[in-house]
């Protein structure tokens, strides 16, 4: 396969396989959790449910100041590369055209030296945070492969994409291809691993609200 | 697999349903949940943090109820729940977490943890893995009627002693009666000034209220141990008494967890909404001094603080009237850092207080409080759960504290106005 086939795969072929799987998978994952329904509370409310559940999503966002001094390591990092990472996927201008281009739709973008900041802070908070994975004395108890796989299928498509836009290495269609391929990877076995709760958050923070805000208490 | 091995894992299974199935599927192993339990922060031992502690209800609900789960399964690949894993989490489930709720504050994709604990011990329970203590003490509620041992004539000495000593009765299965007060077996033990400050308080406020020989304590081990079917009896004892007497609202008295266990779980238990209202004996006195009818003649000079009880603030929805009620009373009233529904635990609750195994590390991770109390240094503490009393009372002695506790009802009977 030429270099110029690999690319034309990976953004045919591999991505219809890729996309199929990772929808498929994550409506699967969010079914198989809504499916097994919950019941009903017979208790007589103190507060809203539904108010809990939606203040709450927001909320777990905010930590108040001694849980923050407690955790600062973990809230500092985790914001700096969620924000980073999600910033470059949705606001570096090509990935703007290529999400034109399957849904129709586009925003403006960030300036390209802004991204590629961006991706770096990322990468650098993705290595303390790996970095911390592997010292930290509870981490390391809590520790299994699925962590590392995680991690893995966090950093490589911002280190390719980093590589693919500065042309580092190899040819440029190469490394865009092994970016894209990289990013395949990542959604095929998003639905089955920890990355899942990028969407599943949602619902643990909004039943946490609602079981908290039923008795009146924001949470 | 022995039989109750057997029970265990199909009580366990009985325990996913969404929310669980949401949080296991949320936890990225951040460990922020361990920096937020005492078990762990007084200990520095990692297998205490709080989402280790649920693995036994995570195998279940990875090989029953997920696709990935369930094709390892078919391989052999899934991790078992067995009985090796049971003995070895039952002091991790029962001996270090006392169901505070403080790790379902903060962890960061909304894991309610400390449900899913409450959720294990069900499991853990019918797999006959929960400790003497509990066993002893729900054993006792069932046959006896009270984890402590304490009968009807016990009860019956304590109230003539609070008439002898106020010369007003004490009305005994009034029907009727607006509110049906409950009592903790602590309460009618150790702490008989509760039913004198209540007895004392509503009767200048003129309330109509009642105790009923058949169903006076408010205490459920069942809810502790982790047994539904014991909690819903126990539940079922009250409703009963409270409709045979017609009472329009049952008061849960100072003990976190029999709020928890009648306010919150209790129609869930026994499955169908009560016919009469549940509130703590704080929100019963708030709702008085808002009617202006709880007037006080003295108010409290020394520096206060309130010790939130975990069921009752963080898991009750209690946290306002306690403060009101405070402000209405005391001069000098100061907040530990970490309060309300943050407040840390006194290291007692969820069935540890029954569990002799655990008093060592009880007393350990005391030292959370220590430091929210060193860093105020109160002259008295205020609080409203025998449990956390008792506690208290203890932990302060073993660490040479000299700081008295105070019940909130009882200070307040105390500044009342004749
Ligand atoms: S804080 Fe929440 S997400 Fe983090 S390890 Fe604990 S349960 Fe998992
Ligand atoms: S409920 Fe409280 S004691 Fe139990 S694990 Fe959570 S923070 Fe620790």
């Amino acid at each position: 396969m030429s270099e110029i086939e690999f690319l034309d795969w990976v953004r045919g072929p591999g991505f219809q396989i890729a996309a199929v799987i990772f929808v498929a998978g994550v409506i699967i994952r969010i079914l198989e959790i809504l499916m097994l329904g919950r019941k009903k509370n017979l208790a007589e409310a103190r507060g809203s449910e539904m108010l809990g559940g939606l203040r709450t999503i927001v909320t777990r966002s905010m930590h108040d100041k001694a849980t923050f001094q407690r955790s600062a390591f973990t809230i500092v990092s985790g914001y700096i590369f969620h924000t980073g990472l999600l910033l470059s996927i949705f606001f570096f201008a090509p990935h703007i055209l290529m999400f034109k281009e399957v849904f129709g739709l586009s925003w403006p973008s960030l300036p390209t030296p802004v991204i590629d900041a961006l991706a770096v802070i990322s990468i650098i908070a993705l290595l303390t945070i790996i970095a911390r994975r592997m010292s930290n004395k509870v981490m390391r108890f809590l520790n299994t492969p699925g962590d590392y796989l995680a991690w893995l299928l966090t950093i490589t498509p911002l280190v390719t994409g980093y590589m693919a836009f500065h042309r580092i290495g190899l040819p440029a269609p190469t490394l865009l291809a092994i970016h894209i391929l990289s990013v395949e990877i990542l959604l095929v076995l998003f639905p089955f691993t920890k990355l899942m709760h990028a969407f599943t958050l949602f619902m643990a923070r909004w039943y946490n609200g609602a079981i908290s805000g039923y008795r009146g208490v924001a949470s | 697999m022995s039989a109750s091995l057997e029970k265990g894992i199909h009580a366990l299974k009985e325990q996913v349903d969404s929310t669980v199935a949401a949080f296991f599927s949320s936890c990225v192993h951040c460990g922020m949940c361990a920096d937020a339990c005492l078990f762990y922060t007084e200990t520095g031992e990692p297998e205490r943090m709080p989402i280790n502690k649920v693995e036994p209800l995570r195998r279940i609900w990875k090989s029953e109820y997920t696709l990935l789960g369930r094709i390892g399964k078919l391989f052999g690949l899934t991790k078992k729940v067995d009985d090796k894993l049971l003995t070895e989490w039952e002091t991790l489930v029962y001996d270090s977490c006392t169901l505070c709720g403080r790790c379902s504050m903060v962890c960061p994709v909304g894991n309610d943890i400390a449900l899913m604990i409450r959720k294990t011990r069900e499991g853990m329970a019918v797999a006959g893995h929960a400790p003497e203590g509990l066993i002893g003490a729900t054993t006792r509620a069932i046959t006896i009627g009270s984890p402590m041992g304490v009968k009807l004539p016990a009860l019956q000495a304590q109230i003539r002693h609070v008439e002898e000593s106020t010369g007003k009765t004490i009305p005994v299965d009034v029907e009727g009666a607006e509110y049906m007060l409950l009592l903790s077996s602590m309460e009618i033990m150790n702490f008989p000034e509760f039913i004198e400050a209540v007895s004392k308080i509503f009767d200048r406020a003129g309330v109509s209220w009642t105790i009923s020989t058949e169903a006076f304590e408010a205490t459920n081990s069942g809810i502790q141990i982790g047994v539904s079917d014991l909690a819903a009896e126990l539940v079922q004892r009250i409703v009963d008494a409270a409709e045979k007497l017609k009472v329009k609202t049952v008061i849960s008295p100072e003990c976190g967890h029999a709020y928890m266990a009648i306010r919150w779980e209790g129609p869930n238990l026994v499955g169908k909404p009560f016919s009469f209202k549940v509130r703590h004996i704080l929100e019963v006195l708030n709702e008085l001094r808002e009617q202006g009818k709880l007037e006080i003649s003295s108010r409290e000079t020394q520096k206060l603080t309130y010790h939130d009880p975990c069921q009752i603030s963080r898991r009750g929805g209690v946290i306002n009237e306690p403060r009101s009620l405070l402000d209405m009373v005391a001069d000098n009233f100061v907040e530990m850092p970490d309060t309300g529904k943050m407040n840390w635990c006194c290291g007692a609750g969820g069935g540890v207080s029954s569990n002799e195994r655990a008093d060592e590390i009880r007393l350990k991770v005391f030292q959370r409080k220590k430091e929210q109390l060193d860093a105020i240094k109160p002259d008295a503490i205020v609080s409203a759960c025998s449990n956390c009393r008792l506690n208290l009372e203890d932990a302060l002695e073993e660490y040479n504290m000299d700081i008295p506790l105070l019940s909130l009802t009882e200070m307040l009977a105390d500044h009342l106005a004749d």
